[in-house]
């Protein structure tokens, strides 16, 4: 084990590396090129036995992945935000197929209107596409959930998604803990898959399925997820004893006992939750926090026990589903279906908007003060798009509504956040 | 917790000089995290990187908005970014200048600020003579270890080793030292003031 002052995509790459991937192909775009771009130069470096292929779109990507990972390689990429998208249909294929891949999504908002910065709207648009989604608090457990990623993945033989937050983490400089290579080979031993293509005994992976048996299929797909709820929790106590921390699991509870409110959240925005939340326990509030590790599956019974005995649910997002409202939150109420517990969603963050703790605390305070609205956006400036609807209901050619809000913002660079 | 933030233009190695304070903090054993503003970084554009320090692990993510200590290493940013928001009443203020604050037109700041605390340092001009290119990032954290106190010397001097390597590490590391020495007689003629340092590590939170 060594610690360095390395950036989370570095991090990311080597512990990527240390899982002794034998396929990486992967379509360069921010906020993950750092992390491929590691990959690429410890190939090139001959520090790693791989096969670096590049590609000439996502699309390419993840088919090569599937490709790889069906001939038996541990296969691995990266993406995010438009690229996410722009694999879609592969993406379904992969998990389809029951095919491990493992793969980074650097979370960044999609367009339009174009946005480079950090929300959870790529990642969230795929919950339903039957991949395994683990969301990393922070760099350290990033680079933790990367090896479980693999293990999980190729014992349940469905790919994973490890989701971390593009800049935010990706591009952040942290101390980190990168396990030896050998402790990583006791933990995620060599990959056995379930199916491979083999000219020796020659098979088919992908045939059509009619009305006849597909209900079955789709049914064992949500099978195996729902079991991943045993797995996920049994790979991170095995890596908390090979390794000595914490990482991974399904939920991380913070400061629970005794309180009345909780937040529940996913990423890095945990972290500034919490020191929010000691700064509400300082003044008396009895508050605490819900982290949520694995979104696909989602843990609707450890959810539910670990809110057993607070009284609300505020939810805070960064992203939401357009004409009904936050989607973690549609999640937890399924989880408290029944409890009456109220959960209110404060969608924050969106588009790489800094969310502080002076915001959150104000927001915090109204909810346990019964007076937060069912969907709250943090810092909205309402006033501005009250102009801008206010224009278009006196022109008719309003023009665009992005460069017309754009407008009224005016220039940015003379402001910090 | 210590605070700093970095403002510059692209292309000035403004995020590099973040990660490398990181790194400086780290090899004395501290946590330490840096990050950018994270915009389309473009050669000229305004970019910000932030750095926080701490003797325990930092959970914080919020951009920095009430720095102990500004780096501004492009001074025309001065009357264009609001590169003082925020600072703390006991902050530092090191600008990459051969003009005194009273030149720069920033007198209002100047007052505000302890005498010992402000520093204008000619850190171009450093790099141009010892790296051969126009590039301060470095050059200000040697002068950063002058000023401040939150980090050493030789730990700059192992972060630019850690990033760098041969003939521009030689060099960063000849500015950097260069740079600090000169702050130092600077300080020195100012009136040496100095502040416990377990002051600098007082923060509600």
């Amino acid at each position: 084990m060594a610690l360095k002052q390395i950036e989370g995509s570095h991090g990311v790459a080597e512990a990527v590396a240390l899982c002794r991937p034998e396929v990486i192909c992967a379509y360069p775009i921010s906020p993950q090129t750092h992390i491929v771009e590691g990959l690429g130069e410890m190939v090139k470096a001959g520090d790693l036995r791989a096969e670096f292929i590049n590609v000439e779109s996502e699309f390419a990507a993840m088919s090569v992945a599937i490709g790889a990972s069906a001939a038996g390689a541990r296969t691995y990429t990266a993406t995010a935000s438009q690229g996410l998208l722009f694999m879609v249909e592969a993406v379904y294929n992969a998990s389809g197929l029951g095919l491990p891949i493992v793969m980074t999504v650097a979370n960044r908002a999609i367009g339009a209107p174009i946005n480079i910065w950090n929300d959870h709207s790529d990642t969230m648009s795929q919950r339903d596409c039957g991949w395994l989604q683990l969301f990393a608090e922070t760099n350290q457990e990033a680079l933790d959930l990367h090896i479980q990623a693999f293990k999980i993945a190729e014992e349940l033989s469905l790919p994973v998604m490890v989701c971390m937050d593009g800049f935010i983490l990706t591009h952040a400089y942290e101390r980190l803990d990168v396990p030896d290579q050998e402790r990583v080979d006791n933990f995620l031993p060599p990959f056995e898959p379930r199916q491979v293509l083999d000219p020796v005994a020659p098979l088919s992976i992908g045939a059509m399925v009619g009305p006849e048996a597909y209900t079955e299929v789709r049914y064992l797909a949500h099978l195996k997820q729902r079991r991943a709820l045993d797995l996920i929790p049994r790979v991170a106590a095995e890596f908390k004893a090979m390794f000595g921390r914490d990482a991974g699991g399904l939920i991380r509870p913070y400061r629970l006992e005794g309180a009345r409110t909780a937040v529940v959240a996913l990423g890095s925005v945990l972290g500034t939750i919490k020191d929010t939340v000691d700064q509400l326990r300082d003044a008396g509030h009895a508050i605490g926090v819900l982290g949520i590790t694995s979104f696909r599956p989602f843990p609707l019974e450890a959810v539910r026990y670990a809110l057993r005995d607070v009284e609300r649910v505020i939810v805070v997002e960064k992203c939401f589903a357009v004409g009904v409202g936050g989607i973690l939150a549609i999640n937890l109420r399924l989880a408290l279906d029944g409890t009456g517990q109220p959960v209110r969603t404060l969608v924050a963050g969106l588009g790489g908007r800094a969310i502080t703790m002076g915001s959150l605390a104000r927001a915090f305070e109204r909810a346990m003060a019964d007076q937060l609205e069912a969907m709250t956006f943090l810092d909205l400036d309402e006033a501005l798009v009250e102009r801008v609807l206010e224009r278009e209901r006196l022109v008719r050619r309003s023009g665009p509504a992005a460069e017309a809000i754009l407008r009224e913002v005016g220039t940015v660079a003379a402001k910090i956040a | 917790m210590f605070q700093v933030r970095i403002h510059g233009r692209g292309g000035q190695g403004v995020v590099t000089g973040a990660e490398m304070l990181s790194i400086a903090a780290f090899l004395e054993g501290k946590h330490a995290q840096a990050f950018p503003s994270f915009g389309s970084e473009r050669t000229g554009a305004p970019v910000v990187a932030f750095c926080r320090i701490d003797t325990k692990e930092i959970r914080l993510r919020e951009p920095i908005m009430a720095p102990d200590a500004i780096i501004i290493q492009d001074p025309t940013l001065l009357h264009q970014v609001d590169v003082f928001q925020g600072l703390k009443a006991d902050g530092y203020v090191l600008i990459n200048s051969a003009k005194s604050f009273t030149d720069l037109g920033i007198d209002e700041v100047s007052v505000r600020l302890r005498p010992e605390r402000q520093v204008c340092v000619p850190a171009t001009e450093i790099a141009l003579k010892h790296l051969g290119r126009p590039l301060p990032n470095a050059v200000l954290l040697g002068a950063f270890a002058g000023l401040a106190g939150e980090i050493s010397l030789p730990s700059v001097v192992s972060a630019i080793r850690d990033k760098f390597t041969g003939k521009v590490a030689e060099g960063n590391i000849a500015a950097a030292t260069a740079a600090c020495e000169q702050v130092r007689a600077q300080l020195a003629a100012c009136q040496p003031v100095k502040e416990p340092r377990a002051d600098q590590h007082q923060e509600a939170r």
